[in-house]
């Protein structure tokens, strides 16, 4: 019978290999930026939504009727929702596997996308989980507020190759209804793209 | 010890080799038909339940917790009675465990397709999946720790089961660390640190000790002779332990989460660089002098091109990890190159190569065919070298055409031509696994096709 050594024993090997080393990995990797991190506060959709954002003022004006019966009013808390369920059709497409949502201080990014990402951007509850992502197949979108008219941002999740004919991103033509016109769904999708970044325009800025 | 008979089950080793085949089939056809969104001819255009997004996610999913693990899974079925001498807990519990694993398999896919998928890369299993995956996992160590722990009241543990012990357990660590803080706990920068490693550790702490366990298991069982150097496999092993942990946030370099983690992770990733080599040399060495095995007997071969194949990844992780290379490759289909190198160039290989070994013993038929087999071999091979390649190239192309500030739709366009040949290389792909089952299918039918006739026949023909 060969000679029992320590480490080649079941215990040892489950506490030291199995537990020990994966703990030591979780605090050095992952619980020290939680504990920095920390700090920042935690900003719920409420707060964010507090105050409507002017494109989401302007989906109401610009498509009266749907908009009506989709969300009513664009109140803060129709707001609040709509960002809720933009960021769950955003989830549900997998969008966030063909675009980034973070701006990298090197490659020219900044002059790119716009302002380099900070941690305190994203200590929120629309990116809890959060949405770094890791392809772009199509562009960051984490300064896409304001870049776009709402419009724009219909037709392109209606049939993104009506807008830009050499595109690879697949169309959405069920936020829409039979005759093309925007649902609560489109409305969503909409407001949380306006929403990416808006923090970072001028007029949000001076708040 | 107990009857061999009493012991084995092998309807579970051939249970779990069917369900792997039958979720490899899912995952190959949802990546033919993601790859045909890039070229443009997507067929199920506004099907909203089959928009391109979810078929990725369907794709990765049935990669994971389809294929991988019930390929893994057959081969530990397979190796734990061998090496204690004991069988797992409960046959009925192996039963259930493999029942649950498929239903929740399913439940994802539907979960996915149904708009359901959670947020976490790689482990988009709904959230309502969750927490059965995370008691499914428990009930597999339950199952397997008790044959390891009788075995190891007698004798040291061979290296196969340190690995198959680390597995087990960090599997459930993992699931739970990655599945639930992120989603409900800790958002943005930390949240990401979580993801990361969750990626990651999903690939160092279950799939790959789970393949090097099979690795020492049947490497040295076919050629016949012991693993060239004790010391190496230990070193290889506590190696992987400890820095595996270490690296997942190379997956979120120049991100807003702290730089010491990030500084962390490149060196954690370049030390197991390092351990990779001393595992690859123990393998080589372990060979060395029978290398007519790589010609001769196909699962030797697919398992050291998977090895090799290994080696390219791992020393490809080592560069491209540096916060210097991440500025031009990162977010592009080099990075998609990298992950099929390692998820089907290595461990599909060696799973390939296992039931290439299996089948004829769990069938009790001689394989149908040794030429199929060799076609199998080098249309997977090729097949994947070329995907490799191609996304590679057009990873550096669409780096350079972000940092040279071009239009955007430049990084598309330029990279059309890659990804057809991308479609052309899964399709070579898809042709070899069809082979490689219908092979499977006429062996176990019990044909055997005399090919030293054929080829006689056919010289007399010409
Ligand atoms: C298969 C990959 C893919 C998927 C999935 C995808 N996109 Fe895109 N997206 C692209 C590409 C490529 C572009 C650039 C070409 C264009 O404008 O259409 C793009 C562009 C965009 C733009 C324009 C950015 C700008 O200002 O130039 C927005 C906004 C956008 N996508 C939103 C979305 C949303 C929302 C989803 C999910 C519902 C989504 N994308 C899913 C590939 C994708």
């Amino acid at each position: 019978m060969e000679k029992k050594t320590l480490r080649e024993s079941f215990g040892f090997i489950l506490l030291v290999a199995g537990i020990g080393f994966f703990v030591v990995g979780f605090i050095f990797q992952m619980l020290g930026p939680v504990v920095f991190l920390n700090k920042i506060p935690m900003k719920s959709v409420e707060e964010m939504a507090s105050r409507v954002s002017p494109e989401f003022t302007l989906l109401s004006e610009d498509y009266p009727e749907e908009f009506r019966k989709a969300f009513g009013e664009p109140t803060p808390e129709s707001y609040a929702q709509a960002l809720l369920e933009g960021r769950d059709i955003y989830i549900a497409e997998g969008c966030w596997h063909c675009h980034s949502q973070y701006v990298r201080p090197i490659a020219n990014e900044p002059l790119r996308y716009g302002a380099v990402s900070v941690a305190s951007e994203y200590q929120n509850e629309l990116q809890l989980p959060q949405l770094f992502g890791t392809r772009r197949v199509g562009p960051d979108l984490i300064r896409e507020a304001g870049i776009r008219s709402n419009d724009w941002h219909m037709q392109h999740l209606y049939d993104p190759q009506s807008v830009e004919p050499k595109s690879v991103m697949p169309a959405y033509p069920w936020l829409f209804d039979e005759d093309g016109r925007p649902t609560r769904r489109a409305f969503s999708m909409v407001a949380y793209l306006q929403w990416l970044g808006s923090w970072q325009n001028p007029e949000e800025k001076e708040r | 010890m107990e009857h061999r008979e009493n012991i084995m089950d092998y309807n579970i080793v051939k249970a779990h080799i069917l369900a792997a085949l039958l979720f490899l089939g899912v995952s190959l056809i949802a990546g033919l038909l993601y790859s045909l969104q890039f070229t443009g001819d997507y067929p199920f255009r506004s099907v909203e339940f089959l928009s391109p997004g979810k078929i990725r996610m369907l794709h990765t999913n049935a990669v994971a917790y389809g294929w991988l693990l019930n390929g893994l899974l057959a081969g530990v079925y397979w190796v734990v009675p061998r090496l204690t001498g004991y069988p797992p807990l409960s046959r009925a519990l192996s039963w259930f465990i493999f029942w649950v694993l498929q239903l929740l398999v399913l439940a994802t896919a539907v979960g996915i397709l149904a708009g359901y998928a959670q947020a976490i890369e790689w482990g988009e299993t709904p959230i309502f999946v969750d927490p059965f995956i995370t008691l499914g996992l428990i009930l597999l160590a339950v199952n397997f720790v008790p044959p390891i722990i009788r075995a190891g009241k007698d004798a040291p543990l061979y290296v196969s089961l340190w690995y198959f012990t680390g597995a087990l357990v960090w599997v459930i660590l993992v699931y739970i660390m990655g599945n639930y803080l992120p989603q409900f706990f800790v958002p943005g920068a930390a949240g990401a640190a979580i993801t990361g490693n969750f990626i990651h550790d999903l690939v160092g702490l279950l799939v790959t000790p789970l393949g090097w366990g099979l690795m020492y298991f049947f490497v040295p069982i076919i050629i016949g002779r012991p693993i060239w150097s004790h010391s190496l496999s230990l070193m290889g092993f506590w190696g992987l332990a400890f820095f595996y942990p270490m690296q997942g946030l190379h997956h979120f370099m120049w991100s807003p989460v702290p730089m010491y983690v990030q500084y962390s992770a490149v060196v954690a990733t370049i030390a197991i660089e390092v351990v990779v080599t001393t595992v690859l040399a123990n393998f080589i060495l372990t060979l060395r002098g029978n290398g007519d095995y790589l010609r001769h007997n196909f699962p030797i071969r697919w398992f050291y091109t998977g090895m090799i194949f290994y080696w390219i990844t791992c020393f490809q992780c080592a560069i491209q990890v540096t916060l210097t290379v991440q500025k031009l490759i990162h977010f592009t289909d080099w990075v998609v190159g990298h992950s099929h190198l390692v998820m089907f160039g290595v461990f599909s290989f060696w799973i390939i190569g296992m039931i290439t070994e299996l089948w004829p013993r769990l069938t009790q038929n001689q394989w149908y065919s040794e030429r199929l087999h060799s076609w199998a071999y080098w249309l997977n091979t090729l097949g994947l070298a070329l995907m490799f390649i191609t996304l590679t190239i057009a990873g550096v192309v669409q780096g350079v055409t972000w940092w040279g500030l071009n239009h955007f739709m430049d990084s598309v366009v330029f990279s059309l031509p890659f990804w057809y040949v991308r479609t052309i290389s899964g399709l070579m792909i898809i042709a070899g696994i069809a082979i490689f089952v219908f092979n499977m299918w006429m062996t176990a039918r019990g044909h055997v096709r005399d090919e030293a006739r054929l080829a006689q026949e056919q010289t007399v023909a010409t």
